[in-house]
């Protein structure tokens, strides 16, 4: 079954509930204005169940209501995860045979971006959602140069250790920093390095959509809720299991 | 069987306590020390300010920084700025500060070391002029005391503290009276994240940041007006906060006072911790910085909730627990009195493990009677809440009453769209009618609320001091090769959050001095005189 409707409580009806503001004061006129941006965004009947008035110019609205729309879940586009889930145990298995060296791991918060939630979440021992982070894997040393680090000095960085991958996060997202900053960050290590020898660019935050990453310029994108086994198998799979793969096919 | 009345809520055993004191104050006296011995150029152009020096050159670099740094090139920053500084101002070679700053930039002024009569000149001149700067911050202070007199305090203990963040000051001003109108108490305008790591206060009114607003003494001043006319309206004194943090923490304090903000972040670790900034660089700004707020009768609000939102609430309790003891001790050396100290604590537990919100209450008891002067700060859930909002409501309603319980001072209201977007006006109207519901429906809920003596509560948050004693033993037996006070070599080994921040790393280590014997800070001998 391919195609859907919202449910409320019965197969097929549709329901969605939909909450905004209108900058009025309340009245009844502002309810009927709630109900008709309802209608025209699909819903009919649209009801409007609550409204209340927020100071003298503003106006809350919940609205409930059956929409038409299908959707068709044989035409959604997403990122599915190619590569095999490991555990600790494998990634740390597969680096030792197939580098014969730990992997290097260089990580930053780059530009202004003071949030090292999520690069810490990713890379520290304490780890995110029940796993541990990066440094728990005997295999691979981690570099985690913490928050507002330039973009020279993570190139700089990176040559220093020899990273395998470097991973970037980043969270604030006013203004669209996160994108310019990640393009600038993969356009330093374009002209840094040449092009067999660069490591493993890797972009991670809450606001990142994952097909986004050859518009920025790195080989992977992360979302919102990655956890750092997620990472460490991707890394496995593209650094090494691609690499025997490429050496194998005599490229 | 005796029948003990029981000591507050939780009967601490006051030895206990008595002893958790007694080891911050062990851990922290080294550091004091270290403080007294060092000056930093952040220090040093404090002291400039509030002599009155403003302003900034065609470059945006400010005045202070200019006169600062030709100071430093010709006699360097160990005997303080002011003998040298004041020194060419007796000698004429300008009429005042800024024309100083700028022959100075422009490299037509030398600076030395004044002696003899000289010397008791450049003193005196400077004594004068930095205590007139100190007399307008106690002034601003007399006035805050006057409009809280005639408008009022609010009715209802927590305080309501609400954040803006545009980034643009003159989009802050009417998003922060709209917040006052719905019934904030304190206004946060958060700062553009960068700024704890620039080596100057901006200059003027700024109308970009990131995810914030520059903190700098114009924004400052045309918030505080701003709130003052909402404050008329209103009938009640609406504070303003903001943040004494990074590497210009003593500066950013001079002007808060300068221009009566009321409430101030300050924590004693966390630039160290947080930002990489260097621990003897911090050490020495945030004792001036308190000094200053003390004097200016600014509320600090410390930073213990970042610990938690790093670590785990339940693990790491005890750690918040220390810093709050930390904080306490190095705030009243500074000369801050308890109705000043503002110790953040927050609410992180994972709402999934069993027995969450007991935990939460027994720690923020434990808080509350640990220091039953303090206005506590409470911090709502930010780690948990996920992107649902409608789980994320609930959250924030057992944080309110948790707050409402443990008798919090300052209540830092939570948004259902924390960790999704900056807060819309709907999502504030809905925090404040959650805050609202709960205190109107159990306010009065600690009236009755007493944790069964031996029950859950209570031995939570006994466990929890035992292992902040624990800790504070562990830093306080702590040493390095260096022979660093303990507490630096306990920061240096990872002792807190996991991050490693030795002595004589991170940012702003190269605008530390150690002090000359003849070192002479006119701020500092009044801001310490009087006590």
């Amino acid at each position: 079954m391919t195609i859907l409707r919202p449910y409320g409580d019965t197969t097929g009806d549709g329901m969605v509930q939909l909450s905004f503001t209108l900058p009025m004061p309340h009245s009844k006129v502002a309810e009927g204005a709630a109900a008709q941006l309802a209608k025209k965004m699909g819903m009919d009947p649209a009801l409007v169940v609550h409204a209340k008035p927020m100071g003298p110019d503003f106006t809350f609205f919940v609205v409930y209501g059956r929409v038409n729309h299908l959707v068709d879940t044989s035409k959604v586009n997403v990122v599915e995860r190619d590569f095999l889930l490991l555990t600790p145990k494998e990634v740390n298995a597969a680096i030792k045979r197939g580098l014969r060296r730990e992997l290097v791991v260089v990580g930053a918060c780059i530009g202004t971006d003071a949030h090292t939630v999520g690069i810490d979440a990713i890379l520290n021992i304490k780890g995110f959602a029940g796993e541990k982070g990066l440094e728990y894997y005997s295999e691979i040393n981690v570099v985690n140069l913490g928050a507002q680090v330039s973009v020279p000095q993570l190139v700089a960085r990176a040559k220093e250790e020899g990273a395998d991958a470097v991973l970037v996060s980043q969270v604030v997202t006013q203004r669209d920093a996160h994108l310019l900053n990640t393009k600038e960050m993969s356009a330093a290590f374009r002209e840094a390095y040449p092009a067999d020898e660069r490591p493993l660019l890797i972009a991670g935050g809450p606001r990142f959509d994952e097909s986004m990453a050859t518009e920025l310029g790195v080989d992977r994108v992360f979302a919102r809720g990655t956890t750092p086994g997620e990472v460490a198998s991707y890394l496995t799979d593209a650094i090494i299991t691609k690499r025997a793969e490429r050496t194998k096919a005599g490229v | 069987m005796t029948t003990r009345r029981p000591r507050g809520k939780l009967d601490l055993d006051p030895v206990t306590v008595r002893k958790a004191r007694s080891l911050a104050r062990q851990v922290g006296r080294p550091i004091v020390k270290l403080a007294q011995q060092h000056t930093t150029v952040s220090v040093e152009r404090a002291t400039l300010r509030l002599a009155g020096l403003q302003g900034a050159d065609a470059d945006g670099i400010p005045w202070v920084n200019r006169l600062l740094d030709a100071v430093r090139g010709d006699v360097g920053i160990e005997h303080g700025v002011a003998l040298p500084v004041w020194d060419a101002l007796v000698r004429g070679e300008a009429d005042d500060l800024t024309v100083l700053a700028q022959k100075a930039a422009a490299g037509s002024v030398r600076f030395r070391l004044p002696e003899g009569r000289d010397l008791t000149r450049a003193r005196s001149a400077s004594r004068k002029q930095v205590g007139a700067g100190v007399r307008r911050v106690d002034a601003r202070r007399r006035e805050r005391d006057r409009l809280v007199k005639r408008w009022g305090d609010p009715e209802q203990k927590p305080w309501i503290y609400l954040i803006v963040a545009t980034g643009d000051i003159y989009e802050d001003i009417p998003q922060a009276q709209q917040a006052a109108r719905e019934g904030a108490d304190v206004i946060a305008v958060i700062r553009s994240t960068g700024q704890s790591l620039l080596d100057y206060v901006p200059e003027g009114a700024t109308r970009e940041g990131f995810a914030g607003t520059y903190a700098t003494q114009e924004n400052f001043r045309l918030m505080r007006a701003a709130l003052d006319e909402s404050s008329a309206d209103l009938g009640r004194y609406v504070r303003l906060t903001n943040y004494a943090s990074g590497l210009c923490m003593p500066e950013i304090a001079a002007l808060a006072g300068l221009e009566r903000l009321d409430m101030m972040l300050n924590d004693s670790m966390y630039g160290i911790l947080f930002r990489d900034i260097n621990p003897v660089r911090t050490f020495v700004d945030q004792r001036f910085s308190r000094q200053v707020h003390a004097r200016a009768g600014i509320i600090i609000n410390t930073g213990e909730d970042n610990y938690l939102t790093t670590a785990d609430a339940v693990e790491a309790a005890h750690t918040v627990t220390t810093s709050q003891l930390l904080n306490e001790y190095f705030a009243k050396e500074a000369g801050l009195e308890d109705w000043q100290l503002g110790l953040g604590h927050a609410f992180e537990i994972d709402p999934d493990l069993p027995d969450s919100f007991r935990m939460e209450l027994a720690h923020a008891l434990l808080a509350r009677e640990l220091f039953p002067e303090a206005p506590l700060k409470w911090m709502p859930p930010t780690r948990h809440m996920t992107g649902d909002v409608f789980r994320g409501y609930l959250l924030d309603g057992f944080f309110n009453l948790a707050g409402a319980l443990t008798g919090q001072g300052i209540l830092l209201v939570g948004m259902m769209t924390e960790a999704v977007v900056t807060p819309w006006l709907s999502d504030r109207d809905l925090a404040l009618q959650n805050v609202r519901y709960v205190l109107n429906a159990a306010g009065s809920l600690h009236e009755d609320f007493r944790p069964a003596p031996d029950g859950f509560i209570a031995e939570r948050a006994r466990q929890v001091l035992a292992e902040s004693i624990d800790l504070l033993g562990r830093i306080a037996n702590d040493s390095d090769a260096a022979g660093d006070p303990p507490l630096l070599a306990a920061i240096a080994d990872g002792t807190f959050g996991l991050m490693k921040r030795p002595a004589d790393a991170g940012r702003g280590l190269d605008g530390v001095a150690e002090k000359a014997p003849e070192y002479f800070n006119p701020a500092t001998e009044i801001l310490e005189g009087d006590r």
